[in-house]
């Protein structure tokens, strides 16, 4: 980490202590969304188009507040809206900020083929590396979140950087930069995590959700984007959020246990028939004169 | 002269037709790119199969339109021998005695018609498999379109297209074993398409004494 290069680990000639010798810095990074004071302004969908260059396109409206049905390759950051009918028959306006979540654990990079197409940064951000992706689509069917999207022009495939490029020069992620409430925060994992804890608190104590909490799925061994939410106990009301997120079982068993059969046994095959041929060689046909006499010729 | 078209001079034998042969080699030229293109994403160290073949990205554009090459070729096998591969009586005897056809012991075999049973299983393996592959692939192909809500087709397909690739690679490795080393004669036989007289008899004797009647009754 460029940090690193400033931290002071020895002094020559000098007398007392070493400042920040012993110094415990801790990398991961971590967005906290906190969707219950989000006001649904989409200013954090404007300013990572801007931040990353793209230019608004067409979208499909579907009478709701929602820029579009979901995030697109060219639009990381989406505002998903869900008119959520309570029990006492009251709406509410449930708002969430998708973007990639930067998986502990990240499916898009255990089912990728390319080399370095996808690469896992110290401080939690995976990141695609599109010189190296071949396009082949295999991290959408690693993702547990519907993040990665084909870009039909470049074939290749975009997602969310965490605006890498922002963190790794000391600045936070576009996203945040831009939201007027303070509902998005951005610092280490334990802080957000600390600061989320507090605020699910307060909204259990204080404003009445009994079933407020801190969305941060273990399944993909955290991630980082977690969420504050009203009703921790049904995520997918907040633009399908998914309740218990992993990489698919099916990519796992390819590439742990299928892979090693796979290659044991074709190399077993390739071995298998060159042995067959030192032990019993080739098929011999004795006389090459058939046993009945054709009358044809 | 009234030539037989199946025995021919010089005590040759027609095994393959050209039409069969060309199909044949659509299928075999197909298969080995697909083969080698799918080991490339297959794992990480023969990623350098795809750098040969013209990078990652084209490898990834053409793998699935060889699929396609290969399928239409695998159907049209099936209009051309389908019936040929049907499963005989005689089947079970030949499938009681493989032992002893892998160890070359091949007067002990039930004779066999024009396909053998083992190359029977070769061609249904391929068939179904390809059909499978084929399915799953066209998943792979395209993900985008599969919308999110069937999202779980989308790793359903990738471990299908492993698995039933795998089956193929078993079945290509012996077909390619028997092909070339073990049968003498074989690969000549889809190549230039005649076989010897005491090929066919020791290989198929069933299907060549068929030949023979068949000459008789023509005269």
């Amino acid at each position: 980490m460029s940090q690193a290069a400033t931290e002071i680990v020895r002094i020559s000639g000098h007398s007392g202590t070493v400042p920040g010798a012993g110094l415990n810095r801790e990398y991961q990074v971590c967005k906290l969304v906190d969707t219950t004071t989000c006001i649904g302004c989409k200013a954090c969908e404007v300013a990572c188009l801007e931040w990353n260059g793209y230019t608004f396109t067409q979208t499909t409206f579907d009478n709701t507040y929602q820029t579009m049905p979901e995030t697109a390759w060219n639009y990381w950051n989406l505002i998903k809206f869900n008119e959520h009918e309570r029990e006492d028959g009251s709406m509410m306006l449930l708002m969430r900020k998708d973007q990639c979540m930067h998986c502990a654990d990240p499916g898009c990079l255990a089912a990728c083929p390319a080399d370095a197409a996808i690469v896992q940064y110290a401080n939690g951000i995976v990141d695609f590396q599109e010189a190296n992706c071949i396009g082949c689509g295999y991290c959408m069917s690693g993702c547990p979140f519907n993040i990665p999207k084909f870009s039909p022009k470049a074939r290749k495939v975009f997602k969310c950087t965490l605006c890498n490029d922002r963190v790794s020069q000391g600045l936070e992620p576009a996203c945040i930069k831009a939201c007027p409430t303070g509902c998005l925060h951005f610092g280490t994992k334990s802080e957000m995590k600390e600061l989320a804890e507090t605020r699910a608190a307060q909204l259990r104590d204080n404003s009445g959700y009994r079933d407020a909490g801190v969305y941060d799925p273990p399944g993909v061994g955290g991630t980082g984007v977690i969420y504050v939410l009203h009703d921790a106990k049904h995520p997918e009301l907040y633009g399908g959020l998914p309740r218990d997120p992993h990489v698919p079982v099916l990519v796992q068993l390819w590439k742990k246990p299928l892979r090693w059969i796979g290659n044991l046994g074709m190399l077993v095959g390739v071995v298998g028939v060159f042995i067959h041929y030192l032990r019993f060689g080739p098929k011999v046909v004795k006389a090459d004169e058939p046993k009945t006499e054709g009358e044809g010729i | 002269m009234n030539r037989d078209p199946y025995l021919l001079p010089n005590g040759r034998v027609l095994r393959y037709s050209f039409r069969e042969r060309l199909i044949h080699w659509m299928a075999g030229v197909s298969y080995v790119y697909l083969l080698l293109s799918g080991l490339a994403f297959w794992t990480p160290w023969l990623f350098w199969i795809a750098v040969v073949l013209g990078g990652g990205t084209v490898t990834r554009e053409l793998h699935p339109w060889f699929g396609v090459v290969f399928m239409v070729a695998v159907a049209l096998m099936y209009g051309m021998w389908a019936r040929q591969m049907g499963k005989t009586p005689s089947d079970k005897a030949w499938w009681a005695s493989i032992g002893s056809y892998i160890r070359n012991e091949d007067d002990k075999m039930p004779s066999a018609d024009r396909f053998n049973p083992g190359q029977k299983l070769l061609f249904w393996g391929f068939l179904v498999n390809g059909v499978l592959l084929l399915l799953s692939g066209l998943v792979l192909w395209l993900p985008q379109y599969i919308p999110w809500n069937l999202h779980l087709v989308r790793p359903i397909a990738v471990f299908v297209h492993a698995v039933c690739f795998l089956f193929t690679v078993a079945l290509f490795i012996i077909h390619v074993y028997m092909g070339t080393a073990m049968e003498r004669g074989a690969f000549g036989s889809v190549i230039r398409g005649d076989v010897s007289r005491g090929w066919a008899d020791h290989h198929h004797h069933s299907w060549y004494q068929q030949l023979l009647r068949n000459s008789t009754t023509r005269k």
